[in-house]
C-alpha cells in the first residue's frame, strides 16, 4: 500500500494576533462596548484569535465612514478607482499563500482548494472588476450609470476571502463604498483583506470591516444610511432581510441556498462524472450552496455508476486541512456539524440507505465522513432540505422528461448539472432547468467572467461578470 | 471480406464504441489534480525504490552495441554499486537483435528480459515477418514482448485485423508475456486510447503500452489514466489483471512518482508492483539513483557519481 507521508504546509507564513479590532475609516479599533468573541480552528478546536464584536455604535462609525467616502471615491474617474483595484489584486496574488493557509486554518478547507482555487479566483474577481472601471459607460446600463452610495454586506463562511471580492470588487468598481460583515465564525481573512486595503493606499472609508454575529449583520442591513444590501446566506436569514428591507428605499440581492440536481444520462462519459459528482458535493466538505446534493441517474446505469461511485470515494482523504494531500477538511463549526448529523440521521431514519467509505476522522475539531444516500426518492427530506455537508442524495430516473422534471420539483434554484456525451441533449435539458448555473460535463466551476444566481428560494441578482455591475448601479 | 469477417467487424466495432466515452476536459483535470499530491520522506523513499523496480531499462537506437546492451545489464542487476541496498531494474529492453547479448548478460540474475519485436517503431511490415521477429526474439531468450499494433489499420476502423494480429503475435509468444504498444500519440483521441486498450485486451495482451517513444507525443499522464481505467473495468469484466506500462518522455522521479499516485488512486494496490506496472525510460533511472542517494545522504551528487549506462 502507497501510504503518503503527512505534507503539512507551514505555519509560519501566517502571523495571527491574539486580538483583532474594527477596520473604521482607514484604521482598526476595538469595538466601543468592548465585547469580544473567539474565532476557532475547526479542525483543532483551538482558539486562533480574539475578534471585537461591534455594537450599533460601531456600525453606526462604519457606515458613517463609509458614507464620507462616497463622494470622493464616487468622484474619482474609473481609471483612478481601476488603479486601486489593480493593486489589490496584485498584493493579493504576492500574499496569496499566507492568505491560504489563514483561510484553512479559520475556516477548515484544505490547503489545496483555498491554494488552488479560492485565492486564484479572489485575485481574478478584483483583477475582473478593475477593468469593467472605466468601462461602465458600455456595460450597457446606459450612457451615464451612477453608483448607489453605502453598499452594506454580509458574507458567509463558506468562502469567506472569496465571497469578499464578490461583494467589494464590483462595489468599488462603480464608486460605491462599503461596510461589510464576514460570518463570525470566519472574520480573520476579511481582517487581513482590510491589511491589504490599507497597504494598497486605499482611500480611508472606501472598505470598513464590522466584524460580529447576526446582530451586527441585522443592524447593519437595517441602517437607514445604508443604500444598498448584499447577503449571501441561508435562505431563513434571506427572508428576514428582505422584510426588514421592504418599504424602503434600499436595493437588495440575495444569494441563498440551492439543493442541486446532477443528472448523470447513460451516454456520460461515467470516470469523468464520477469526478464531477464527487467535485459537486464533497468540494470545500460540500460547505458550497451550489453543491450537486441531490445525483439524478439514468437507471440504466444508477448500478454500475454507485459501484464507480463508492469506488471513488474511498480514496478521498478526510483529515488536516493543512495537509497538502487533504481533500476533505473540517466542518465548520459544531453548530455545521449538528445540523449535518442531524439530517443524515433523519434521512436513515426516512429508509434511504447511507453508505460511508471507511476513513478515520480526527479526534479533535468537527469532522463528518463524506456520505451517500441511495434509494432517496423526491418525498424525502434529505432530497429536499439543504444539508450543507458532505451529504449526497442519490435517486433515479428514466426519461429525460423525468430528469428534469425532478431536477425543477425543489424550491430552490441555483444550479444543476448535465453529463452526457450528448450536445444536443446538453442544450435541450440546460433550456428547460430553472437554475441560474447549469454545468455540462463538469460542475462547480467558478469565473468573474460568468454572473451567478438563482430562482426562487435561492435568491435574486447576479453576482459575477457584467450582469454583477447592475446591482451596484443606480 | 467474407460475410462472418464482416459481422465480426460490425460486433467489435459496436463494442468497442458502446464502451463509455472519454471527456477531454475531464481526464485532463483529474491527472493535473492527482499530479499535485506531495510525496515526501519516508513515502517517497518508498516510492523511489517501487519506480526502480518497475523501470524496463530500455536502449533502443540504431548504434547500439553488445558492448552498450552488456553494460545496460549490468547496470539493470546493480543499479547503484556502491549502495548494495538499491534494488534491481525489472527488465532490459532491446532490439531482437540484441537479445542473445543481454540474455547471456543477465543469466541468474531475475531481471527480465524484453524485446520490442514487430517491425518496431511503424509496424509497418507483413504479419509473417512481425511473427518470425517474434519468434525469433523468444528463442533467443526474451521472456517479455513489446508488439506494436497497426495504428493505420485500427485508424481506418480495420478493427478485426489489428485483433487477429495481436492473437497471432501472443501466440508466437510462447510463454513470453506480451506488452502491447498502442502507439497513443498517433490515435488522436482518449476515445480511441480507450478502444484500442480494449482491443488489446480483448485479443490477449499481458500488458499494454503507450508508446515507442519514437513519435512527437508519448506517455502522458492523462493517457496513462485512461489506459489505468481500461484494466479496471476490464478486470471488473473479464477477472484478469492485465498490465500498464507508460513509455517515452518520462525523465524525472517527480515524473515517475506522479504515476504511481496515479495507480494508487485509480487501480490500487494490485498494480503497484513490477509484474503489473513498468515504466519505459532509459534516462529515468538515474534521475531516480540521484533522487535515492539525496535522500538517504542529504545531498545531491553529482551525475558523475553514477554510472553512464
Amino acid at each position: 500500500m502507497f501510504e503518503y507521508a503527512p505534507a503539512p504546509e507551514s505555519r509560519s507564513v501566517v502571523d495571527i494576533a491574539g486580538s483583532y479590532g474594527l477596520f473604521i475609516d482607514g484604521a482598526f479599533d476595538g469595538g466601543k462596548d468592548g465585547n469580544v468573541f473567539k474565532t476557532v480552528n475547526p479542525a483543532t478546536e483551538e482558539v486562533l484569535a480574539e475578534v471585537a464584536a461591534a455594537g450599533p455604535e460601531d456600525v453606526d462609525r462604519a457606515v458613517a465612514a463609509a458614507r464620507r467616502a462616497f463622494g470622493p471615491w464616487s468622484a474619482l474617474p474609473g481609471a483612478e478607482r481601476a488603479k486601486y483595484l489593480f493593486r489589490i489584486a496584485r498584493i493579493i496574488q504576492e500574499r496569496s499563500r499566507e492568505l491560504a493557509v489563514l483561510e484553512s486554518l479559520d475556516n477548515g478547507k484544505p490547503i489545496k482548494e483555498s491554494r488552488d482555487v479560492d485565492l486564484p479566483l479572489v485575485a481574478a474577481h478584483f483583477f475582473y472588476y478593475a477593468g469593467w472601471a472605466d468601462k461602465l459607460a458600455y456595460a450597457g446600463f446606459g450612457p451615464d450609470p451612477r453608483p448607489i452610495g453605502v453598499a452594506g454586506q454580509v458574507i458567509p463562511w463558506n468562502f469567506p476571502l472569496l465571497m469578499l471580492a464578490w461583494k467589494i470588487a464590483p462595489a468599488l468598481a462603480t464608486g460605491n463604498t462599503v461596510v461589510l460583515k464576514p460570518a463570525e465564525t470566519t472574520p480573520l481573512s476579511a481582517l487581513f483583506f482590510a491589511d491589504v486595503c490599507r497597504q494598497a493606499e486605499l482611500p480611508p472609508g472606501v472598505v470598513n470591516i464590522v466584524t460580529g454575529a447576526g446582530d451586527t449583520g441585522a443592524y447593519l442591513v437595517q441602517h437607514p444610511d445604508v443604500n444598498k444590501v448584499a447577503f449571501t446566506g441561508s435562505t431563513e436569514v434571506g427572508r428576514e432581510i428582505a422584510r426588514a428591507v421592504s418599504g424602503t428605499a434600499k436595493r437588495l440581492t440575495l444569494e441563498l441556498g440551492g439543493k442541486a440536481a446532477n443528472i448523470v444520462f447513460d451516454d456520460a462519459p461515467i470516470d469523468q462524472a464520477v469526478e464531477g459528482i464527487v467535485n459537486g458535493i464533497f468540494f470545500n466538505q460540500g460547505h458550497v450552496c451550489c453543491a450537486g446534493s441531490r445525483l439524478l441517474v439514468q437507471e440504466s446505469v444508477a448500478d454500475e455508476l454507485l459501484v464507480s461511485l463508492k469506488r471513488r470515494m474511498a480514496t478521498l482523504r478526510v483529515g488536516d486541512p493543512l495537509d497538502k494531500n487533504t481533500d476533505i477538511g473540517a466542518i465548520n463549526s459544531a453548530a455545521q456539524l449538528t445540523r449535518i448529523t442531524e439530517l443524515s440521521e433523519i434521512g436513515a431514519s426516512e429508509g434511504a440507505e447511507r453508505w460511508s467509505p471507511e476513513c478515520t476522522l480526527p479526534d479533535r475539531g468537527f469532522w463528518f465522513a463524506p456520505t451517500i444516500f441511495t434509494g432517496v426518492t423526491q418525498a424525502h427530506r434529505i432530497a429536499r432540505e439543504e444539508i450543507f455537508g458532505p451529504v449526497l442524495s442519490v435517486l433515479t430516473f428514466r426519461t429525460p422528461e423525468e430528469a428534469v422534471a425532478k431536477a425543477n420539483n425543489t424550491p430552490y434554484g441555483l444550479s444543476a448539472g448535465i453529463w452526457t456525451e450528448k450536445g444536443s441533449r446538453i442544450l435541450a435539458v440546460a433550456d428547460k432547468l430553472r437554475a441560474g448555473v447549469v454545468w455540462a460535463n463538469t460542475f462547480n466551476k467558478f469565473d468573474p467572467a460568468s454572473p451567478f444566481g438563482g430562482y426562487k428560494e435561492s435568491g435574486y441578482g447576479r453576482e459575477g461578470g457584467r450582469h454583477g455591475l447592475e446591482a451596484y448601479l443606480a | 471480406m467474407t460475410v462472418t469477417a464482416a459481422a465480426e467487424l460490425s460486433d467489435l466495432r459496436s463494442f468497442l464504441h458502446g464502451l463509455p466515452g472519454v471527456d477531454k476536459v475531464g481526464v485532463e483535470a483529474r491527472a493535473a489534480a492527482l499530479a499535485t499530491r506531495s510525496i515526501k520522506t519516508s513515502s517517497k523513499a518508498k516510492a523511489i525504490d517501487l519506480a526502480i523496480r518497475m523501470v524496463d531499462l530500455t536502449t533502443l537506437e540504431g548504434a547500439d552495441t553488445p558492448g552498450k546492451v552488456r553494460a545496460l545489464c549490468a547496470k539493470a542487476r546493480r543499479p547503484d554499486p556502491a549502495d548494495p541496498t538499491c534494488p534491481p531494474a525489472a527488465a532490459i529492453c532491446v532490439y531482437p537483435a540484441m537479445v542473445k547479448v543481454a540474455a547471456e548478460a543477465l543469466s541468474g540474475s531475475g531481471v527480465h528480459l524484453a524485446s520490442v519485436a514487430t517491425a518496431f517503431p511503424s509496424g509497418q511490415a507483413p504479419l509473417e515477418v512481425k511473427l518470425a521477429d517474434t519468434r525469433e526474439a523468444v528463442a533467443d531468450g526474451a521472456d517479455e514482448i513489446d508488439m506494436v499494433i497497426s495504428r493505420g489499420a485500427f485508424l481506418a476502423g480495420e478493427y478485426t485485423r489489428v485483433f487477429d494480429e495481436i492473437a497471432a503475435v501472443k501466440e508466437a509468444c510462447g510463454g513470453a508475456h506480451l506488452k502491447v504498444i498502442l502507439e497513443t500519440g498517433e490515435l488522436a483521441t482518449y476515445d480511441n486510447i480507450r478502444r484500442a486498450s480494449w482491443l488489446a485486451m480483448l485479443a490477449g495482451a499481458d500488458f499494454i503500452k503507450t508508446s515507442t517513444g519514437k513519435v512527437t507525443v508519448n506517455a502522458t499522464l492523462p493517457i496513462t489514466l485512461v489506459m489505468l481505467e481500461a484494466v479496471r473495468d476490464f478486470r471488473a469484466r473479464h477477472g484478469r489483471i492485465i498490465g500498464v506500462k507508460p513509455a517515452g518522455g518520462i525523465k524525472t522521479t517527480k515524473d515517475a512518482i506522479k504515476y504511481l499516485v496515479l495507480i494508487n488512486e485509480t487501480v490500487g494496490d494490485d498494480w503497484l508492483n513490477p509484474d503489473r506496472f513498468r515504466f519505459g525510460a532509459s534516462s529515468l533511472l538515474n534521475d531516480l539513483l540521484m533522487q535515492r542517494t539525496k535522500l538517504t545522504t542529504g545531498h545531491y551528487a553529482g551525475p558523475d557519481y553514477f554510472t553512464l549506462d
